[in-house]
């Protein structure tokens, strides 16, 4: 297939070898484009991202000739929808048909589609207000081109369901008949766009919208980073350190040579620190096939030099955690009040510590990535999350301009962070020039994941309470340690950075007088990196466990209690509570909302039917926490056997994400969020010796299956209301209440406090 | 060496080493790519495949062991994509990431082909082996039982 034909082809996104899934032949592009607007300093949201926003329906709408209408994706698609929700706000203000709507995905690109890092709960909460814009000035532009057509007042005519109509002599035209037309107008200016009543849409925020590549994917069609075929390809594994900081000292591939199918060895040079998102380095070994590479690689020998960090082990790590959060002289991130003085005359005093070890990321599909550099030029075709990113790294290691890199981005077989940094993109781009600029897949198998993952950050946290005569809290000391993400970016950071510490740890929302929050140093010994809802997990397992124990010191129901802290309803700007990060959105516009925050602790509570009888050794817990600027609560219900055998036979999960545009899409985010939370809670660990992982499949890195996933997984959207109001994020603010509402659900059935995740056989009698 | 394999209904020759795994020699050799790979060692299920009509992993089945057996791979479980188990999937909008829903529409397949109408229990008996990473859990086992009366209305 070609798409040679294409006018002005800015959409043609499909490799020219056509087997990525394209637009339909003979599209016409609306050769709009909306009028630049003022920055309004100072930048958030989606202005505030590297590159921007984009809005201009010449550049994300295509309408065919046979009316198909195709909007151009520029983020990644790993499982949140956002190839299905997309099209689906374009479509609702286009007033389009959903059957024949279409998704084409962007290449990497950010100086033409703006920024399109796919990460931070932000696609839909960035883009939802340009998406509408884009799909209003498409219609009113079939609007107008049909009006003149017919010679009518364009009031006179209106869209419906693909259509324009004119109704006084009902006479119609398709959208495909005007979409030439409608490209050779002006395109609305901002003020002059109508964008629809939200009664009247028709599917933002209807019931369910089927995915648009579920045939593909139920059928094995679905192209994924792993998917991708060039003609001539050849197969790549790599042998990378084992332990951060490491390289090849020297390697002997005699045997390897002799293993049919292989063909070359290639060294990769190991980056310098801080690396970025540039490979360990190691050594690769290209076949025939993935088997025969890997089988290659298990007969490699080599030597790796000393690294500072092979003596890094989990054990011993958290004894310097520990001693680092039970002594004062961390940078002090909150001091309301006075804190100690508060303690001391305290009529009771509560303190706990909250462990949670490394977790891989473990997405189903490995990274992957097909890569062919030759002539000067580079084309990748992988499972990205940040395209851009890609391109400026293979750039920069292959030393050629930008613009001579392509980065054509599949469907993710899962991100949750990993392919945020393209490491693997880079490595195959190096094979490859090895290769005499051969095209090479590059698989990492399941064992290079789990051991030379980014990992998310181990931590500890430590948290003291003086609580007064009522029971009621009036001093709050949480001290926090755990290696930053920065790491990868500058020498030897030692502070969490103030993002880091803007989930949930900061932003504690309880209406406490006297606040002290520190940060003392914690060392990186292995690469760290973002993970589904960050450093919110471990902020809100301490955070929202500690508020149990507080309930349980004083005699109270959990629920109860946690409303108590919460407070009265009240709307707070984050820097008030020393905040510097509001998840990169205006903090005077997205306020901490504890009314929002109560609402899905009662609906969720409600909805569980907090309170009711439960038989011996069942409980139910209760968990709160605001992220991505949405709030969401869980009520966990645990039954923990005589054995100490754990089942989870239902969860509550009630979110509060401001408007919702694919319900349905939600509904499976926290579906899996509460999966994913079990999965961490109950199984998810790494752990270090001699600078290595311990472990290296899925069998020493166990995951939730479905026989230990919760038998019930309700998921109550709190009312979506004003359509004009902003939204918050969907893909992660899910996953941290619930290890914590797990851990108050145990606590209620067996009066065991789980303080150390994770859980594994902590509850065995 | 050269090994003639029966697939989707096909005769495919390979040439390839004997103890391959039947995953790569789809995926690398065929480029049959709807079988996933996820683990090599049949720990989560991604490469589930049918091999005369049962599911089992093609990361552990080696190519000289299939000759002579009908291989079934995702793009072949159905002529037209609308397996009852595949109808129930969609209509669930069961898939997030959908990497490894090939392996579980496999499986669930062989269970369903095997128990027609499976309690909770034997869902998870036969689905614990796969992992979905996404979560998919709950619709999974919603899907199998619409999936089963679709197969019990149509009979």
């Amino acid at each position: 297939m070609k798409y040679d034909h294409i006018l002005g082809a800015p959409i043609a996104n499909v490799s020219r070898r056509g087997f990525l899934t394209g637009i339909a032949a003979g599209s016409l592009i609306l050769s709009v484009g909306l009028p630049a607007r003022a920055e309004d300093p100072p930048k958030y949201a989606g202005d505030g991202m590297p590159n921007g926003l984009r809005e201009d329906p010449k550049i994300f709408i295509a309408i065919a000739e046979d009316g198909t209408v195709t909007v151009l994706c520029h983020r990644s698609e790993m499982g949140q929808g956002v190839r299905t929700s997309w099209p689906l706000v374009v479509a609702d203000e286009l007033e389009a048909d959903w059957a024949r709507m279409k998704v084409a995905q962007a290449q990497g690109d950010e100086p033409r589609f703006g920024n399109q890092d796919t990460d931070g709960s932000r696609s839909m909460r960035h883009h939802f207000m340009t998406l509408r814009r884009m799909g209003a000035a498409a219609r009113q532009m079939l609007e107008e081109a049909a009006a003149k057509q017919w010679g009518v007042p364009v009031a006179e005519v209106e869209a419906v369901n693909h259509e324009i109509v004119h109704k006084g002599s009902n006479r119609k035209l398709g959208y495909g008949e005007l979409a030439k037309a409608a490209a050779d107008l002006p395109v609305p200016p901002r003020d002059s766009l109508k964008l629809k009543d939200p009664a009247r849409f028709r599917y933002i925020g209807k019931g369910e919208t089927p995915l648009i590549d579920g045939f593909d994917i139920t059928t094995g069609k679905a192209m994924y980073g792993i998917d991708a075929k060039l003609d001539g390809m050849v197969f790549a594994v790599v042998a990378r350190p084992p332990v951060l900081g490491s390289s090849v000292k020297s390697f002997d591939d005699a045997e390897t040579l002799k293993v049919p199918g292989v063909l070359k060895t290639v060294a990769i040079d190991a980056t310098p620190a801080p690396a970025v998102f540039q490979p360990l380095g190691g050594v690769a070994v290209v076949a025939t096939n993935t088997w025969a590479a890997i089988k290659g690689r298990e007969a490699l020998k080599i030597e790796w030099t000393d690294s500072p960090h092979s003596s890094y082990s989990s054990e011993a790590y958290k004894a310097t955690l520990e001693e680092a959060v039970r002594k004062p002289g961390g940078v002090v991130v909150r001091n309301d009040g006075d804190a100690e003085k508060a303690l001391a005359g305290a009529a009771k005093r509560i303190e706990a510590e909250y462990y949670i070890p490394h977790l891989a990321h473990a997405t189903m599909e490995p990274p992957a990535a097909v890569v062919q550099v030759a002539n000067g030029k580079c084309e990748a075709w992988s499972c990205v999350q940040s395209p851009q990113a890609t391109r400026d790294h293979l750039a920069t290691r292959l030393g050629i301009p930008t613009e001579n890199v392509t980065v054509n981005v599949t469907l993710l077989g899962g991100g949750f962070g990993r392919k945020s940094k393209p490491d693997y993109v880079v490595e195959a781009a190096l094979v490859s020039q090895a290769m005499d600029g051969k095209p090479v897949k590059l698989t990492w198998t399941r064992e290079d994941d789990i051991v030379n993952d980014y990992f998310h950050a181990v931590s500890m946290e430590r948290l003291e309470a003086g609580l007064d005569d009522a029971g009621k809290p009036t001093s709050w000391l949480h001290r926090s340690a755990a290696p930053t993400i920065v790491s990868i970016f500058a020498p030897d950071p030692k502070q969490e950075a103030d993002w880091e510490m803007a989930m949930g740890l900061i932003d504690m929302p309880f209406a406490i007088p006297n606040v002290r929050i520190e940060n003392p140093q914690a060392e990186a010994h292995t690469r760290i990196g973002w993970f589904r809802s960050v450093y919110n997990v471990p902020h809100a397992f301490a955070v929202q466990s500690f508020a149990a124990e507080l309930a349980a010191a004083a005699g109270r129901d959990q629920k109860e209690y946690l409303l108590e802290l919460i407070g009265p309803s009240r709307q707070v700007d984050t820097r008030d509570l020393s905040v510097k990060w509001n998840y990169g959105e205006d903090p005077a516009v997205y306020l901490l909302d504890t009314k929002r925050l109560r609402g899905v602790v009662e609906t969720a509570a409600e909805a569980a039917r907090w309170g009711r009888e439960l038989p011996k050794g069942r409980g139910l817990g209760i968990a709160a926490h605001r992220s991505f600027v949405s709030y969401v609560a869980a009520v966990v219900e645990a039954d923990v056997s005589d054995q100490g055998f754990l089942t989870i036979p239902r969860v509550d999960i009630a979110v509060d994400c401001g408007p919702q545009v694919n319900p349905d899409r939600i509904r499976s985010q926290m579906e899996g969020a509460v999966v994913m939370g079990i999965s961490l809670a109950t199984l998810g660990e790494i752990t270090f010796k001699d600078g290595r992982t311990e472990q290296t499949n899925f069998d020493g890195f166990e995951v939730t299956r479905i026989d230990a996933a919760p038998k019930e997984i309700h998921v109550h959207l709190m009312p979506a209301g004003d359509y004009s109001l902003p939204l918050g994020g969907v893909g992660e603010p899910g996953v941290p209440p619930i290890a914590p509402a797990l851990a108050n659900a145990i606590f209620n059935a067996t009066g065991k406090r789980i303080r150390t995740l994770p859980i594994r056989d902590q509850l065995a009698t | 060496m050269a090994f003639t394999l029966k697939i989707n209904g096909a005769d495919h020759t390979v040439d390839v080493d004997g103890e391959t795994p039947l995953l790569w020699t789809l995926r690398d050799v065929l480029g049959m790519t709807g079988t996933k790979f996820g683990c090599g060692q049949a720990l989560c299920g991604a490469c589930t495949i049918h091999l005369d009509g049962t599911a089992v992993r093609s990361c552990q089945t080696a190519v000289q062991d299939a000759v002579g057996m009908e291989v079934t791979t995702i793009e072949g479980l159905s002529p037209d994509g609308n397996h009852p188990v595949q109808l129930a999937w969609r209509e669930a909008n069961v898939p997030q990431c959908g990497y490894c829903q090939g392996g579980q529409i496999m499986q669930a397949a062989s269970l369903l082909k095997d128990t027609p109408n499976p309690t909770d229990d034997d869902i998870d008996a036969a689905m614990s082996g796969n992992i979905c990473r996404c979560g998919t859990y709950p619709r999974i086992r919603a899907a199998i039982k619409a999936a089963a009366t679709k197969i019990a209305g149509a009979q």
